[in-house]
């Protein structure tokens, strides 16, 4: 594989470009059913892209005594590293042979990226409510790592690999009863990977007025906003690759449809929970990440090591 | 058409700040954001921090104090955006134009592009005063303030 090509993997499909159009997609079909489910029209199929190019022409405000260079680098950083986890995970999707051992410590690497973006931003802005916003994000992080990881791990006993094209290959966990314990934990911790609510405590539109975004305007802004939802679309799609696998990329053309429908179930499983839950304290999330959540993620990696 | 305005106005960001109003106005405007109305059909979502926002929504008369506020606000806000006055009291102060405590309504000191006059104006009078606003701006019939006279800009920084 040549320089140029890699570069058009990851400028076209499927990084950068077909990534954000999808996650743009994600973006609307979340405001829509959030519409629905509040009983209202909602915005138009293009919405998102409306906000996107509204951002775009905006003024770059830079605050006073913040550390400008970091302050304009941040959103970059999680763009970057999303960008490369889907491509990373779509090449494996398309094509089970095309990457290297192991690519999912890499993409679980890589999707750390984008919070850590959020708290270089919030606390080179310098202001105090931004600075609470990163603060928040860190302890969110520290909490939902953990149980994310070793429910990560049950699709790796099983397969008995490490590289993601042997585990999209690999029978399905989720017909498994560790499989569908690590996939309920996933599901917990992707609602705080994307910091939606309940656990959307870095923002907090109530309290912290937009938390630790508070000082983002414009295209820094905009990258911000796309970071999001291309996360918004890839953490479903990894989940769906994780648990799913086998039942996806087999031959023919039901498994794709098999596989889209379950995308489709998980973001709208997202969408429901953020609709219909209040947001926790930091403390509450972390007390139920590090208990419950890590100890049913326990279970299942010692399920998994029994072999059930 | 000017392809900024245009992008502008399909996403209005808006951002409320209230200035001792007596409330009525700000219950409206609130109203207007729920599901009911749905004012997410045009794109126009409320938004917490006033970098994210291209409308400033104004309500109330402000006095000397949340004056100077108010004004920091708006030098905090990215350009382009728009400044609506909801209410009667922004544009002429109404019972209080002769206060001792407010140096005349905001329409006199700042730029205002737009008022919704009411005293409160109704959701309905809100949604139609924002279509008229969108129409104005795209067929150029009104230019946001920000942007046709930016030597006022100056004299929003405060100290």
């Amino acid at each position: 594989m040549s320089g140029a090509e890699i570069f058009l993997e990851f400028i076209l499909f499927p990084g950068l470009l077909f990534t954000a159009l999808a996650g743009l997609l994600t973006s609307w079909v979340d405001r829509k059913v959030t519409a629905m489910v509040q009983m209202r029209v909602g915005p138009p199929l293009l919405q998102p892209l409306y906000d996107l190019r509204k951002l775009l022409i905006k003024d770059t405000c830079v605050p006073e005594g913040g550390a400008t260079g970091l302050f304009l680098v941040a959103p970059l950083i999680g763009f970057a590293g999303v960008t490369l986890a889907s491509m990373i995970l779509w090449r494996s999707l398309l094509n089970t042979e095309a990457t290297f051992v192991g690519d999912l410590i890499v993409v679980i690497y890589l999707l750390v990226m984008p919070a850590l973006g959020v708290i270089l931003g919030s606390f080179a802005s310098r202001n105090p409510l931004a600075s609470i916003g990163g603060s928040r994000e860190i302890k969110l992080m520290v909490a939902y790592e953990l149980p994310l990881v070793l429910a990560v791990l049950v699709p790796v006993i099983q397969a008995g690999s490490i590289r993601l094209g042997d585990l999209v290959a690999a029978p399905s966990p989720a017909g498994s009863l560790s499989g569908i314990l690590a996939l309920l934990v996933c599901i917990a911790c992707m609602q705080a990977k994307l910091t939606i609510v309940p656990f959307d405590m870095p923002e907090a539109e109530t309290e912290l007025s937009g938390g630790a975004l508070i000082e983002y305007s414009g295209p820094p802004l905009a990258i911000f906003k796309l970071t999001r939802a291309m996360m918004l679309f890839t953490l479903p799609v990894l989940l769906a690759a994780l648990f799913f696998g086998g039942a996806m990329t087999a031959p023919g053309w039901l498994p794709k449809v098999i596989g889209l429908l379950v995308w489709f179930l998980l973001v709208a499983l997202t969408i429901v929970i953020r609709n219909t839950t209040p947001r926790v304290r930091t403390d509450q999330a972390v007390r139920f990440f590090w208990g419950p959540v890590s100890g049913v993620a326990a279970i299942a990696v010692s399920l998994a090591w029994a072999g059930w | 058409m000017n392809y900024a305005i245009n992008t502008l106005t399909r996403s209005l960001n808006v951002f409320h700040l209230a200035g001792s109003a007596c409330n009525n106005c700000d219950i409206e405007i609130l109203d207007a954001l729920t599901p009911k109305y749905d004012l997410e059909r045009f794109g126009v979502t409320l938004v917490g921090s006033i970098r994210h926002a291209d409308v400033l929504l104004l309500s109330g008369v402000f006095n000397r104090k949340s004056a100077v506020r108010m004004k920091e606000v708006l030098a905090q806000a990215p350009k382009p955006y728009l400044v609506i006055a909801i209410g009667g009291c922004p544009a002429t102060g109404l019972m209080f134009k002769d206060s001792y405590n407010c140096d005349g309504p905001p329409s006199e000191y700042i730029a205002i592009d737009a008022f919704i006059p009411g005293c409160p104006p109704k959701p309905e009078a809100m949604i139609s005063g924002l279509v008229k606003i969108i129409e104005a701006l795209r067929s150029g019939a009104l230019v946001p303030g920000c942007m046709a006279r930016p030597e006022q800009e100056a004299s929003y920084v405060c100290q």
